[in-house]
């Protein structure tokens, strides 16, 4: 391992599918909080539901691929009119308490052993992607790419697809925030009094959001599914949230090319900062304090600070407009 | 019982074998393989040594492992495609049986291999002739199954129901005795999250690994502190030294002087604990938990006021919006928790001495004596912060900023130091609220997030922003979450408690104790 593979395994990752399905992830995110200041740190309860609805109607049913799509799509539309019912009409930090609570609670529920027989508790539901790598137009094991930056056909399939979801979406959140719809969505950002004096239901169109950024979180979620023929209910920890708010705000809320732009920088200085620890602890024994599990700790910590750091000093991140970014909690 | 355990038990290994988590690793280039860690479900820190793992292609033997002494092991796989796993049975130590699953059904399954994947492959086992039932179905108590052990099941969903045999209104006491003693814990860690809501407007998603932090600290220097905890010790101290300067001292010092003296103090603490690290284990000491606990508050109060000092304050005064004072919470939780992590280890562990004790009785209610210590401990310190903010100065200034932070800065409170002190006082409180909770459970990295879900509840139950709310609100989370594990499987006791949250915000959204205002 020397700097320069380091470099290549970091581009790799930030073009991979991983980059891409957290992107779809964020998008999502990016309606609620870029666009209409929503605070919603469950992101990943969306993801979860998706992800499940995919692995429940495959793996358990035996259902073809396209209604497990459908019913994870179901489920989010079900999961973000229970969540915005009682919380909408409230201030929005109490929007973000229910929504990191909604989503712990869901993945206990997945896991818990009652559960089992349709969840796989904690081992999971697995060979979830059959119908989806047939369609794959590529040799599976062959490598597609240029000089060291290479892909296996399965992977690049994943990416073809999920890339396309998240241009689709990009391309649906331009032409949604263009609209007078979304003049009113990033007024009720700006001053939510105002528009609702104006006689807009304030509440409404902030559920039609909250649901809209719920099912392009669940279609993260499905891809997440194909893309890893299986699912554990531990891949969908809180954190998983914590790293969307970081794509999000290191790309640029409120931006339509924002949270592509952030998951790319953020797979790629994930994977960097990694390597480059790796390299320095392990290759060459400078940090003989740390063992295995510390450096993806460290790895953690350092999107925590990541997230300290451009709230502190570039709250718009890498796109973004200031002016757009001095949302006020009321 | 048994089942249940065994099957909380095999949660909690996964749980182990899944940190820090299969999201955080992105798509890794290499050959394939297949690999998991096999531990023994009895003591989960041991593997099992010499367990043969086969993988055919088809009929064709293509790899075979064996279980090294922490139970680890690989097969290298000649590339994709589906193949059949099979647990050596003859391999399994007589005492063990491997457990089914939905995946591994008499000890094989067939498991499909991506072009460079790295496939984990969970192998669990149990102790053999017990559990035959893999979800958790209540069968009757076995005799043994009182032990203290219980509480060593504790697994990510929270804890085991410390009674689960007689009748129904034994049970129904010794539940409500068990969720007055979790309420208390988590009544006494969320009357700072509170607290420094109602003075700043800010959900502090730190709060919990404050939790953490308290529980860690007084596991380290009650087992015996070393280079490490000397270190922290030090760079505490002047932090300590430097926030208190700053308090006492502002009016009286010139401003040059004032910042002389804080950097003074930092600079030697760091100073100091870079020695006392290179000294290492040469300086070695030991107290009782007790003392430990005190120095784990002290610490607690000391990393709330810092964060205070010199992370929210100038935030303040820049004028960041608070939603993204949010985002930096969350961050700093982030920071905390892995440092936590790296600094003290992924291990859960319990303070030594109180693990096994004797049942004391009274009437109804069976609990052990270190429970019947917390609670008196919480009750105590609940009536000791209803004083202090009902009777003194100090008390009063900070329940004024709770209430109307504008009126009281117009009113002439110095609004920045009684925030401080809120700060100070949440920290010291969350950290005794770690080492009760640590004491009556495990310490564990991640012990703090998951109260604070439960602190969310008790301050939205209680009314955001009170005190006194956040206490009534911690007991009910406690006594709701509890209780409920007469009817609902125990790994549902959290969310119980947040449905109630949940209840509350539709009909009554500003809390018990709460004053009815406009909140949207």
């Amino acid at each position: 391992m020397d700097i320069l593979s380091i470099l290549v395994e970091s581009v790799r990752s930030a073009l991979g599918p991983i980059a891409a399905i957290y992107a779809l992830a964020a998008i999502g995110l990016n309606l609620h909080f870029g666009y209409t200041g929503l605070l919603n740190f469950g992101q990943v309860g969306f993801m979860l539901v998706g992800a499940y609805g995919v692995g429940i109607s495959v793996s358990v049913f035996g259902l073809p691929l396209f209604v497990g799509f459908g019913v994870g799509l179901l489920c989010a539309l079900v999961l973000a009119l229970l969540l915005g019912i009682p919380t909408l009409r409230l201030r929005a930090d109490y929007l973000s308490i229910t929504t990191i609570a909604a989503a712990e609670v869901l993945r206990l529920v997945y896991r818990a052993g009652f559960a089992e027989p349709l969840t796989g508790g904690v081992y999971g539901l697995q060979n979830l992607a059959g119908d989806f790598r047939a369609l794959n137009p590529f040799d599976p094991g062959g490598r597609y790419g240029i000089g060291d930056l290479t892909y296996t056909g399965a992977h690049l399939w994943t990416m073809v697809v999920t890339w396309s979801l998240v241009l689709l979406m990009v391309g649906l959140t331009w032409l949604l925030i263009h609209s007078p719809w979304g003049r009113v969505i990033k007024g009720i950002r700006e001053d939510e009094d105002a528009v609702r004096s104006l006689g807009k239901n304030v509440f409404a169109y902030k559920m039609q959001i909250l649901v809209l950024g719920g099912l392009i979180g669940a279609l993260a979620g499905c891809m997440m599914a194909v893309h890893q023929a299986s699912i554990q209910p531990d891949q969908f920890k809180p954190q998983v949230t914590f790293f969307l708010w970081a794509i999000l705000l290191l790309g640029g809320a409120g931006r339509v090319f924002g949270p592509v732009i952030g998951a790319m920088t953020f797979w790629f200085l994930m994977n960097f900062t990694d390597g480059l620890l790796k390299y320095l602890g392990r290759d060459l024994g400078l940090m003989p304090f740390l063992d295995g599990p510390d450096y993806g700790a460290l790895q953690l910590a350092f999107a925590g600070l990541l997230l300290v750091l451009l709230i502190v000093f570039r709250p718009q991140g890498l796109i973004g407009d200031r002016k757009e970014m001095l949302i006020n909690v009321k | 019982m048994r089942t249940r355990l065994v099957t909380v038990l095999l949660a909690l290994i996964t749980a182990i074998l899944v940190i820090p988590g299969p999201a955080a690793t992105a798509d890794e280039q290499g050959g394939e393989t297949l690999q998991g860690q096999i531990r023994n479900p009895d003591d989960r820190d041991q593997g099992v040594e010499g367990i043969t793992i086969q993988v055919f292609d088809g009929e064709d033997e293509t790899g075979a492992a064996e279980t090294d002494p922490e139970g680890n092991w690989v097969v290298e796989l000649p590339g994709p495609g589906t193949y059949r796993v099979v647990v050596d049975q003859d391999s399994v130590p007589a005492e063990f049986a491997v457990r089914e699953t939905a995946i591994l059904v008499d000890g094989e399954t067939e498991v499909e291999v991506e072009a460079g994947d790295q496939r984990p492959l969970i192998i669990a086992l149990e102790s053999a002739g017990g559990g035959d039932e893999p979800s958790g179905t209540q069968s009757p108590s076995d005799a043994d199954s009182e032990t203290p052990e219980d509480g060593d099941a504790a697994s990510e969903e929270g804890d085991v129901a410390p009674a689960s045999g007689g009748t129904f209104g034994s049970r129904f006491i010794q539940l409500t005795a068990a969720g007055l003693l979790f309420g208390l814990v988590i009544a006494i860690s969320a009357i700072g999250l509170s607290l420094i809501f109602g003075s700043t407007k800010m959900i502090n998603f730190a709060h919990g690994d404050m939790v953490t932090f308290g529980a860690m600290v007084a596991l380290v220097f009650s087992s015996g502190a070393a280079g490490m905890g000397n270190s922290l010790l030090a760079i505490f101290a002047g932090l300590g030294g430097a926030i208190l300067i700053g308090a006492l001292l502002e009016t009286r010092l010139s401003r040059t002087a004032l910042i002389v003296a804080q950097w003074s103090s930092i600079v030697a603490g760091i100073a100091l604990a870079t020695v006392l690290g290179v000294l290492g284990d040469a300086v070695g000491w030991k107290v009782p938990l007790w003392i430990a606990a005190g120095i784990a508050v002290v610490m607690g109060a000391v990393l709330g006021a810092s964060m205070e000092r010199y992370l929210w304050r100038p935030l303040r005064r820049r004028h960041v919006a608070l939603i993204q004072m949010f985002i930096v919470s969350i961050g700093l939780a982030l920071i905390l928790r892995h440092v936590i992590l790296v600094l003290f280890g992924a291990d859960r562990s319990r303070y030594a001495g109180f693990q096994i004790q004797e049942v004391v009785r009274l009437g109804p209610i069976a609990m052990p004596p270190r429970d019947l210590v917390i609670m008196g401990v919480a009750v105590v310190v609940l009536v000791l912060v209803a004083c202090l903010l009902q009777f003194t100065r100090i008390g009063k200034a900070m329940r004024a900023v709770s209430d109307n932070r504008d009126l009281a800065e117009s009113s002439g409170i110095d609004v920045d130091r009684v925030t401080l002190y809120v700060w100070g006082l949440g920290g010291g409180l969350a950290a005794l609220g770690g080492v009760l909770y640590g004491l009556n459970q495990v310490v564990q990295y991640e012990m703090g997030f998951r109260l604070l879900l439960m602190m969310f509840a008790a301050v939205i139950l209680g009314g955001l922003g009170t005190a006194y709310g956040a206490m009534v609100g911690g007991i009910a989370v406690g006594l709701v979450a509890m209780l409920s594990t007469l009817w609902f499987p125990s790994q549902l006791m959290q969310a119980w408690a947040l449905a109630l949250m949940i209840l509350m915000l539709l009909f009554r959204p500003q809390g018990l104790l709460g004053r009815a205002e406009r909140v949207g």
